[in-house]
Protein backbone atom coordinates (compact mmCIF):
# COMPACT_ATOMS: atom_id res chain seq x y z
CA UNK A 1 0.00 0.00 0.00
CA UNK A 2 1.40 3.17 -0.92
CA UNK A 3 -1.37 5.85 0.07
CA UNK A 4 -2.84 6.43 2.52
CA UNK A 5 -7.05 5.26 2.85
CA UNK A 6 -10.08 6.62 2.62
CA UNK A 7 -11.55 6.80 5.88
CA UNK A 8 -14.32 8.87 5.55
CA UNK A 9 -17.36 7.29 7.73
CA UNK A 10 -19.40 6.92 4.67
CA UNK A 11 -17.23 3.54 4.23
CA UNK A 12 -16.77 2.57 8.01
CA UNK A 13 -19.71 0.42 8.18
CA UNK A 14 -18.41 -1.95 4.93
CA UNK A 15 -16.36 -4.94 5.25
CA UNK A 16 -13.51 -3.78 3.79
CA UNK A 17 -13.66 0.16 3.19
CA UNK A 18 -10.16 0.45 2.29
CA UNK A 19 -11.26 -0.72 -0.95
CA UNK A 20 -13.32 2.32 -1.44
CA UNK A 21 -12.32 5.96 -2.17
CA UNK A 22 -15.12 8.98 -2.73
CA UNK A 23 -14.46 11.64 -5.25
CA UNK A 24 -13.52 13.99 -2.53
CA UNK A 25 -10.50 11.59 -1.17
CA UNK A 26 -9.51 11.08 -5.34
CA UNK A 27 -9.97 14.91 -5.87
CA UNK A 28 -7.23 15.88 -2.75
CA UNK A 29 -5.23 13.35 -3.61
CA UNK A 30 -4.86 13.44 -7.98
CA UNK A 31 -0.90 13.54 -8.53
CA UNK A 32 0.56 11.84 -5.46
CA UNK A 33 3.36 9.59 -5.86
CA UNK A 34 2.57 5.52 -6.00
CA UNK A 35 -0.93 6.54 -7.22
CA UNK A 36 -2.76 5.58 -10.79
CA UNK A 37 -5.71 6.40 -11.92
CA UNK A 38 -7.57 4.02 -14.41
CA UNK A 39 -10.69 4.27 -16.24
CA UNK A 40 -12.59 1.64 -17.73
CA UNK A 41 -15.98 2.04 -19.21
CA UNK A 42 -17.97 -0.21 -21.68
CA UNK A 43 -18.21 2.63 -24.39
CA UNK A 44 -14.43 2.38 -25.57
CA UNK A 45 -14.06 6.18 -26.34
CA UNK A 46 -15.96 7.60 -23.49
CA UNK A 47 -12.34 7.98 -22.11
CA UNK A 48 -11.39 10.07 -25.04
CA UNK A 49 -14.53 12.77 -24.53
CA UNK A 50 -13.37 13.66 -21.27
CA UNK A 51 -11.74 12.03 -18.06
CA UNK A 52 -10.27 12.53 -14.64
CA UNK A 53 -6.66 14.05 -14.94
CA UNK A 54 -4.03 11.71 -14.95
CA UNK A 55 -5.98 8.90 -15.47
CA UNK A 56 -5.10 5.95 -17.91
CA UNK A 57 -7.44 4.17 -20.01
CA UNK A 58 -7.92 0.22 -19.71
CA UNK A 59 -10.47 -1.25 -22.08
CA UNK A 60 -12.32 -4.22 -20.98
CA UNK A 61 -12.26 -5.76 -24.35
CA UNK A 62 -9.35 -4.77 -25.98
CA UNK A 63 -6.46 -4.69 -23.38
CA UNK A 64 -8.19 -6.91 -20.50
CA UNK A 65 -9.15 -10.27 -22.75
CA UNK A 66 -7.03 -12.37 -24.89
CA UNK A 67 -7.98 -11.18 -28.69
CA UNK A 68 -7.83 -15.56 -29.69
CA UNK A 69 -8.52 -17.32 -26.69
CA UNK A 70 -11.94 -16.96 -24.71
CA UNK A 71 -9.84 -15.96 -21.48
CA UNK A 72 -8.17 -13.08 -19.70
CA UNK A 73 -5.07 -11.60 -21.01
CA UNK A 74 -1.59 -13.93 -20.59
CA UNK A 75 0.75 -12.60 -17.39
CA UNK A 76 3.04 -11.19 -19.75
CA UNK A 77 0.56 -8.82 -21.85
CA UNK A 78 -1.33 -7.85 -17.86
CA UNK A 79 2.48 -7.05 -17.12
CA UNK A 80 3.56 -5.17 -20.24
CA UNK A 81 0.24 -3.09 -19.96
CA UNK A 82 0.67 -2.53 -16.62
CA UNK A 83 3.95 -1.18 -16.90
CA UNK A 84 2.99 1.33 -20.13
CA UNK A 85 -0.11 2.77 -18.08
CA UNK A 86 2.87 3.52 -15.35
CA UNK A 87 1.45 0.75 -12.72
CA UNK A 88 3.83 -0.73 -10.83
CA UNK A 89 3.19 -3.69 -8.52
CA UNK A 90 2.92 -1.73 -4.99
CA UNK A 91 0.91 1.23 -6.64
CA UNK A 92 -2.12 2.53 -5.19
CA UNK A 93 -4.98 2.07 -8.21
CA UNK A 94 -8.22 3.54 -8.11
CA UNK A 95 -10.22 2.31 -10.48
CA UNK A 96 -13.45 4.15 -11.77
CA UNK A 97 -16.19 3.91 -14.81
CA UNK A 98 -19.42 4.34 -16.58
CA UNK A 99 -22.64 2.86 -15.64
CA UNK A 100 -22.43 2.51 -11.47
CA UNK A 101 -18.92 1.29 -12.47
CA UNK A 102 -19.95 -1.79 -13.80
CA UNK A 103 -16.47 -2.20 -15.70
CA UNK A 104 -14.72 -0.90 -13.36
CA UNK A 105 -15.50 -3.37 -11.18
CA UNK A 106 -14.66 -5.75 -13.77
CA UNK A 107 -10.88 -4.41 -14.33
CA UNK A 108 -10.64 -4.89 -10.76
CA UNK A 109 -11.84 -8.04 -10.17
CA UNK A 110 -9.34 -8.85 -13.04
CA UNK A 111 -6.41 -7.29 -11.42
CA UNK A 112 -7.11 -8.88 -8.44
CA UNK A 113 -6.93 -12.29 -10.35
CA UNK A 114 -3.22 -11.28 -11.08
CA UNK A 115 -3.01 -10.16 -7.23
CA UNK A 116 -2.44 -6.96 -7.50
CA UNK A 117 -2.56 -5.79 -4.10
CA UNK A 118 -4.13 -2.48 -3.45
CA UNK A 119 -6.89 -1.63 -6.13
CA UNK A 120 -9.98 0.08 -5.40
CA UNK A 121 -12.77 1.48 -6.62
CA UNK A 122 -13.99 5.21 -7.12
CA UNK A 123 -17.47 5.33 -5.07
CA UNK A 124 -20.16 6.58 -7.77
CA UNK A 125 -17.71 6.22 -10.54
CA UNK A 126 -17.83 8.84 -13.56
CA UNK A 127 -21.47 9.31 -13.25
CA UNK A 128 -20.70 11.39 -9.81
CA UNK A 129 -17.43 12.86 -10.93
CA UNK A 130 -18.96 14.59 -13.41
CA UNK A 131 -22.18 15.16 -11.69
CA UNK A 132 -20.18 17.23 -9.04
CA UNK A 133 -18.45 19.21 -11.64
CA UNK A 134 -14.99 18.21 -11.21
CA UNK A 135 -12.28 18.72 -13.41
CA UNK A 136 -12.13 16.67 -16.61
CA UNK A 137 -9.61 16.76 -19.60
CA UNK A 138 -9.74 15.74 -23.21
CA UNK A 139 -5.51 15.21 -23.06
CA UNK A 140 -4.53 11.70 -22.90
CA UNK A 141 -2.80 11.12 -19.75
CA UNK A 142 1.05 9.70 -21.04
CA UNK A 143 2.59 8.46 -17.37
CA UNK A 144 6.43 7.45 -17.41
CA UNK A 145 6.45 3.74 -18.26
CA UNK A 146 6.86 1.70 -15.15
CA UNK A 147 8.14 -2.21 -14.81
CA UNK A 148 5.41 -4.14 -13.84
CA UNK A 149 6.58 -7.81 -13.01
CA UNK A 150 5.26 -11.01 -14.73
CA UNK A 151 2.89 -12.72 -12.12
CA UNK A 152 0.81 -16.15 -12.86
CA UNK A 153 -3.33 -15.56 -12.52
CA UNK A 154 -4.39 -17.25 -9.52
CA UNK A 155 -8.20 -18.74 -11.53
CA UNK A 156 -8.52 -20.59 -8.81
CA UNK A 157 -9.57 -18.22 -5.01
CA UNK A 158 -12.00 -15.73 -7.09
CA UNK A 159 -12.61 -17.57 -10.35
CA UNK A 160 -15.24 -20.21 -11.18
CA UNK A 161 -15.30 -22.66 -13.78
CA UNK A 162 -18.07 -24.50 -15.22
CA UNK A 163 -17.33 -27.57 -13.57
CA UNK A 164 -16.47 -25.67 -10.19
CA UNK A 165 -20.57 -24.60 -10.80
CA UNK A 166 -21.34 -28.08 -11.29
CA UNK A 167 -19.51 -29.19 -8.42
CA UNK A 168 -21.05 -26.39 -6.45
CA UNK A 169 -24.65 -27.36 -7.50
CA UNK A 170 -26.42 -28.10 -4.42
CA UNK A 171 -23.91 -27.01 -2.13
CA UNK A 172 -24.24 -23.67 -1.99
CA UNK A 173 -25.58 -20.24 -2.93
CA UNK A 174 -25.48 -18.95 -6.71
CA UNK A 175 -26.37 -15.57 -7.10
CA UNK A 176 -27.61 -14.65 -10.95
CA UNK A 177 -27.30 -10.75 -11.36
CA UNK A 178 -28.86 -10.62 -14.81
CA UNK A 179 -32.39 -8.53 -15.69
CA UNK A 180 -35.16 -10.77 -14.46
CA UNK A 181 -36.52 -11.68 -18.04
CA UNK A 182 -32.73 -12.81 -18.93
CA UNK A 183 -33.29 -14.79 -15.83
CA UNK A 184 -36.53 -16.44 -16.23
CA UNK A 185 -36.01 -17.07 -19.72
CA UNK A 186 -38.16 -14.74 -21.57
CA UNK A 187 -36.86 -14.51 -24.69
CA UNK A 188 -35.95 -11.20 -25.83
CA UNK A 189 -34.40 -11.29 -29.64
CA UNK A 190 -36.25 -9.85 -32.24
CA UNK A 191 -36.72 -12.63 -35.00
CA UNK A 192 -34.22 -11.88 -37.83
CA UNK A 193 -32.05 -10.16 -35.72
CA UNK A 194 -30.21 -12.82 -33.68
CA UNK A 195 -28.17 -11.16 -31.13
CA UNK A 196 -24.90 -12.69 -29.66
CA UNK A 197 -26.04 -15.56 -27.16
CA UNK A 198 -26.72 -18.59 -25.65
CA UNK A 199 -28.41 -21.35 -27.71
CA UNK A 200 -30.92 -21.74 -24.23
CA UNK A 201 -32.47 -19.35 -21.99
CA UNK A 202 -33.21 -19.66 -18.08
CA UNK A 203 -30.68 -19.70 -15.28
CA UNK A 204 -28.95 -22.57 -13.30
CA UNK A 205 -31.36 -24.32 -10.85
CA UNK A 206 -30.91 -22.90 -7.26
CA UNK A 207 -29.55 -19.58 -8.09
CA UNK A 208 -31.10 -16.52 -6.47
CA UNK A 209 -32.15 -13.56 -8.92
CA UNK A 210 -30.40 -10.31 -7.48
CA UNK A 211 -29.90 -7.91 -10.49
CA UNK A 212 -26.40 -6.60 -9.77
CA UNK A 213 -27.75 -2.68 -10.01
CA UNK A 214 -29.35 -3.22 -7.26
CA UNK A 215 -26.54 -2.84 -5.11
CA UNK A 216 -26.13 0.96 -6.26
CA UNK A 217 -27.87 4.12 -5.12
CA UNK A 218 -29.42 6.85 -7.36
CA UNK A 219 -26.14 8.57 -7.51
CA UNK A 220 -24.34 5.65 -8.73
CA UNK A 221 -22.31 5.12 -4.96
CA UNK A 222 -22.97 1.97 -3.39
CA UNK A 223 -26.29 1.29 -0.98
CA UNK A 224 -25.31 1.43 2.67
CA UNK A 225 -24.11 -1.44 4.55
CA UNK A 226 -28.00 -2.01 6.12
CA UNK A 227 -30.03 -2.04 2.75
CA UNK A 228 -26.95 -4.52 1.16
CA UNK A 229 -27.79 -6.71 3.84
CA UNK A 230 -31.17 -6.64 3.59
CA UNK A 231 -30.68 -7.63 -0.22
CA UNK A 232 -28.23 -9.95 -0.15
CA UNK A 233 -28.73 -12.03 3.19
CA UNK A 234 -32.02 -11.18 3.44
CA UNK A 235 -33.79 -11.90 0.49
CA UNK A 236 -31.32 -13.82 -1.29
CA UNK A 237 -31.32 -15.96 1.81
CA UNK A 238 -27.18 -15.79 1.90
CA UNK A 239 -25.66 -16.75 5.98
CA UNK A 240 -22.12 -15.70 6.68
CA UNK A 241 -19.49 -18.08 5.82
CA UNK A 242 -21.32 -19.17 2.65
CA UNK A 243 -19.52 -19.90 -0.86
CA UNK A 244 -20.91 -18.27 -3.16
CA UNK A 245 -21.04 -18.10 -6.79
CA UNK A 246 -22.19 -15.11 -8.84
CA UNK A 247 -22.72 -15.14 -12.56
CA UNK A 248 -24.27 -12.68 -15.65
CA UNK A 249 -23.63 -13.46 -19.21
CA UNK A 250 -19.70 -12.78 -19.56
CA UNK A 251 -18.80 -11.86 -15.89
CA UNK A 252 -18.68 -8.10 -15.73
CA UNK A 253 -21.97 -7.30 -14.21
CA UNK A 254 -21.24 -10.56 -11.95
CA UNK A 255 -17.98 -8.87 -10.98
CA UNK A 256 -19.61 -6.00 -9.09
CA UNK A 257 -21.69 -8.58 -7.47
CA UNK A 258 -18.34 -10.32 -6.18
CA UNK A 259 -16.91 -6.69 -5.24
CA UNK A 260 -20.52 -6.32 -3.09
CA UNK A 261 -20.14 -9.48 -1.50
CA UNK A 262 -16.53 -9.85 -0.81
CA UNK A 263 -15.27 -6.08 0.06
CA UNK A 264 -18.57 -4.24 1.39
CA UNK A 265 -20.37 -7.52 3.17
CA UNK A 266 -17.31 -9.47 4.01
CA UNK A 267 -17.77 -12.80 2.22
CA UNK A 268 -14.68 -14.61 2.13
CA UNK A 269 -15.26 -17.18 -0.40
CA UNK A 270 -17.20 -15.65 -3.37
CA UNK A 271 -16.41 -16.65 -7.18
CA UNK A 272 -17.34 -15.56 -10.37
CA UNK A 273 -18.02 -17.75 -12.85
CA UNK A 274 -16.86 -15.43 -15.95
CA UNK A 275 -18.42 -18.63 -18.43
CA UNK A 276 -21.42 -16.86 -17.06
CA UNK A 277 -24.63 -17.42 -19.68
CA UNK A 278 -23.04 -17.72 -22.51
CA UNK A 279 -21.13 -20.82 -21.71
CA UNK A 280 -23.85 -22.21 -19.34
CA UNK A 281 -26.71 -22.21 -21.78
CA UNK A 282 -24.59 -23.34 -24.58
CA UNK A 283 -23.12 -26.46 -22.86
CA UNK A 284 -25.15 -29.52 -23.39
CA UNK A 285 -26.20 -31.47 -20.61
CA UNK A 286 -25.65 -29.16 -18.09
CA UNK A 287 -29.25 -28.53 -15.57
CA UNK A 288 -31.15 -25.38 -16.66
CA UNK A 289 -34.46 -24.47 -15.38
CA UNK A 290 -36.71 -21.57 -16.83
CA UNK A 291 -39.53 -18.90 -14.78
CA UNK A 292 -39.26 -16.56 -11.73
CA UNK A 293 -38.26 -19.59 -9.43
CA UNK A 294 -35.08 -20.54 -8.25
CA UNK A 295 -35.90 -24.45 -9.46
CA UNK A 296 -34.54 -27.53 -8.28
CA UNK A 297 -30.71 -28.89 -8.56
CA UNK A 298 -31.61 -32.64 -9.90
CA UNK A 299 -30.22 -35.26 -8.56
CA UNK A 300 -28.56 -37.80 -10.27
CA UNK B 1 -26.34 -11.61 -57.40
CA UNK B 2 -23.76 -8.91 -58.86
CA UNK B 3 -21.36 -7.16 -56.87
CA UNK B 4 -21.57 -3.62 -56.91
CA UNK B 5 -19.11 -0.81 -56.14
CA UNK B 6 -19.23 0.78 -53.12
CA UNK B 7 -21.01 3.98 -52.95
CA UNK B 8 -18.70 6.99 -52.71
CA UNK B 9 -18.85 8.39 -49.47
CA UNK B 10 -18.70 5.01 -47.96
CA UNK B 11 -15.20 4.60 -49.93
CA UNK B 12 -14.13 7.91 -48.50
CA UNK B 13 -14.74 6.87 -45.18
CA UNK B 14 -13.33 3.52 -45.55
CA UNK B 15 -9.91 4.60 -47.05
CA UNK B 16 -9.99 7.26 -44.35
CA UNK B 17 -9.93 4.63 -41.32
CA UNK B 18 -7.86 2.02 -43.27
CA UNK B 19 -5.16 5.06 -43.99
CA UNK B 20 -4.21 5.30 -40.08
CA UNK B 21 -3.23 3.72 -37.58
CA UNK B 22 -4.91 1.58 -35.38
CA UNK B 23 -4.67 4.18 -32.07
CA UNK B 24 -5.99 6.95 -34.53
CA UNK B 25 -8.81 5.08 -36.23
CA UNK B 26 -10.71 5.68 -32.76
CA UNK B 27 -10.13 9.64 -32.95
CA UNK B 28 -11.49 9.20 -36.32
CA UNK B 29 -14.44 7.52 -34.44
CA UNK B 30 -14.47 10.24 -32.04
CA UNK B 31 -14.96 13.12 -34.82
CA UNK B 32 -17.46 11.49 -36.63
CA UNK B 33 -19.31 10.75 -33.13
CA UNK B 34 -18.68 14.84 -32.72
CA UNK B 35 -20.42 15.36 -35.90
CA UNK B 36 -23.60 13.34 -35.95
CA UNK B 37 -26.45 16.20 -36.64
CA UNK B 38 -29.21 16.85 -33.80
CA UNK B 39 -32.27 15.62 -35.08
CA UNK B 40 -34.05 18.09 -37.39
CA UNK B 41 -36.76 20.09 -35.47
CA UNK B 42 -39.66 17.91 -37.02
CA UNK B 43 -38.97 14.56 -35.35
CA UNK B 44 -37.84 15.70 -31.91
CA UNK B 45 -41.21 15.60 -30.46
CA UNK B 46 -42.15 12.11 -32.02
CA UNK B 47 -39.56 9.28 -30.02
CA UNK B 48 -42.58 6.83 -31.46
CA UNK B 49 -41.11 7.08 -35.28
CA UNK B 50 -38.09 5.96 -33.72
CA UNK B 51 -36.92 2.36 -33.48
CA UNK B 52 -34.22 0.75 -30.87
CA UNK B 53 -31.53 -0.73 -32.04
CA UNK B 54 -30.92 -3.11 -29.32
CA UNK B 55 -28.13 -5.16 -30.48
CA UNK B 56 -25.81 -2.21 -29.66
CA UNK B 57 -25.13 -1.56 -25.60
CA UNK B 58 -26.07 1.46 -25.29
CA UNK B 59 -29.38 3.12 -26.69
CA UNK B 60 -30.07 4.11 -30.08
CA UNK B 61 -32.90 5.16 -32.02
CA UNK B 62 -32.95 5.55 -35.53
CA UNK B 63 -35.45 6.95 -38.57
CA UNK B 64 -35.29 6.14 -42.15
CA UNK B 65 -37.02 8.98 -44.49
CA UNK B 66 -37.25 7.76 -47.97
CA UNK B 67 -38.13 10.99 -50.11
CA UNK B 68 -40.61 11.14 -53.34
CA UNK B 69 -37.39 11.00 -55.42
CA UNK B 70 -36.38 7.67 -53.71
CA UNK B 71 -33.32 9.19 -51.70
CA UNK B 72 -32.90 7.81 -48.49
CA UNK B 73 -32.34 9.82 -45.48
CA UNK B 74 -31.24 8.35 -42.14
CA UNK B 75 -32.12 10.34 -38.60
CA UNK B 76 -30.59 8.69 -35.61
CA UNK B 77 -30.17 9.78 -32.34
CA UNK B 78 -27.47 8.32 -29.25
CA UNK B 79 -26.71 10.29 -26.28
CA UNK B 80 -23.06 11.79 -25.38
CA UNK B 81 -22.47 8.83 -22.76
CA UNK B 82 -22.31 6.21 -25.46
CA UNK B 83 -19.65 8.15 -27.90
CA UNK B 84 -19.14 4.52 -29.63
CA UNK B 85 -22.35 4.11 -31.09
CA UNK B 86 -22.98 7.77 -31.91
CA UNK B 87 -19.74 7.24 -34.10
CA UNK B 88 -21.62 4.23 -36.02
CA UNK B 89 -24.96 5.98 -36.42
CA UNK B 90 -22.65 9.28 -38.34
CA UNK B 91 -20.60 7.19 -39.94
CA UNK B 92 -23.69 5.59 -41.77
CA UNK B 93 -25.59 8.63 -41.84
CA UNK B 94 -22.80 10.59 -43.97
CA UNK B 95 -22.18 7.17 -45.94
CA UNK B 96 -25.68 6.82 -47.09
CA UNK B 97 -26.40 10.63 -47.57
CA UNK B 98 -27.79 11.20 -50.88
CA UNK B 99 -28.53 7.08 -51.92
CA UNK B 100 -31.20 5.85 -53.60
CA UNK B 101 -33.04 3.13 -51.80
CA UNK B 102 -32.17 0.63 -54.29
CA UNK B 103 -28.16 1.91 -53.75
CA UNK B 104 -28.63 1.68 -49.70
CA UNK B 105 -30.10 -1.59 -50.18
CA UNK B 106 -27.11 -3.32 -51.98
CA UNK B 107 -24.62 -1.39 -50.07
CA UNK B 108 -23.03 -5.08 -48.54
CA UNK B 109 -23.67 -6.06 -45.02
CA UNK B 110 -20.42 -6.93 -43.61
CA UNK B 111 -19.00 -3.18 -44.54
CA UNK B 112 -18.95 -2.46 -40.90
CA UNK B 113 -16.55 -5.34 -40.90
CA UNK B 114 -14.32 -3.50 -43.60
CA UNK B 115 -13.03 -0.48 -41.82
CA UNK B 116 -10.17 -1.56 -39.89
CA UNK B 117 -12.38 -0.89 -36.25
CA UNK B 118 -12.56 -5.20 -34.96
CA UNK B 119 -8.82 -4.44 -33.39
CA UNK B 120 -9.32 -0.93 -32.01
CA UNK B 121 -13.02 -1.02 -30.92
CA UNK B 122 -13.33 -5.27 -30.72
CA UNK B 123 -15.67 -7.05 -33.10
CA UNK B 124 -18.15 -7.28 -30.70
CA UNK B 125 -18.86 -3.75 -30.91
CA UNK B 126 -18.54 -3.48 -34.04
CA UNK B 127 -21.51 -6.38 -34.91
CA UNK B 128 -23.67 -3.13 -33.07
CA UNK B 129 -22.48 -1.44 -35.95
CA UNK B 130 -23.91 -4.35 -38.21
CA UNK B 131 -26.87 -4.29 -36.45
CA UNK B 132 -27.83 -0.79 -37.46
CA UNK B 133 -27.24 -1.65 -40.80
CA UNK B 134 -29.23 -3.94 -41.43
CA UNK B 135 -32.52 -1.81 -39.42
CA UNK B 136 -31.65 0.84 -41.65
CA UNK B 137 -31.60 -1.49 -45.07
CA UNK B 138 -34.76 -3.24 -43.25
CA UNK B 139 -36.77 0.27 -43.04
CA UNK B 140 -36.13 0.91 -46.43
CA UNK B 141 -37.27 -2.17 -47.55
CA UNK B 142 -40.52 -0.99 -45.64
CA UNK B 143 -40.85 2.41 -46.80
CA UNK B 144 -39.29 2.74 -51.13
CA UNK B 145 -41.89 3.86 -52.83
CA UNK B 146 -40.85 1.74 -55.82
Amino acid sequence: MTVGFDDSATFADYAHPERLVSTEWLAEHLGEPGLAVVESDEDVLLYETGHIPTAVKIDWHTDLNDPVLRDFVSAERFAELLGRKGISRDTTVVVYGDKNNWWAAYALWIFTLFGHEDVRLLDGGRDKWIAEGREIVTTTFAPEPAEYPVVQRDDSTIRAFKDDVLEHLGHGPLIDVRSPEEYSGERTEIPGYPSESALRPGHIPSAASVPWARAAAPDATFKSREELDGIYKGEAGLREGDDVIAYCRIGERSSHTWFVLTHLLGFENVRNYDGSWTEWGSAVRVPITTGTERGEVPTA
Amino acid sequence: MTTTALPTALKEIKDEFLALEVPDRLQLLLEFSNELPELPERYRDHPNLFERVIECQSPVFIFVEVGDDDIVQLHATAPRESPTTRGFASILAQGLAGLTADEVIAVPDDYPQELGLSQAVSPLRVRGMTALLGRTKHQVTLKRHS
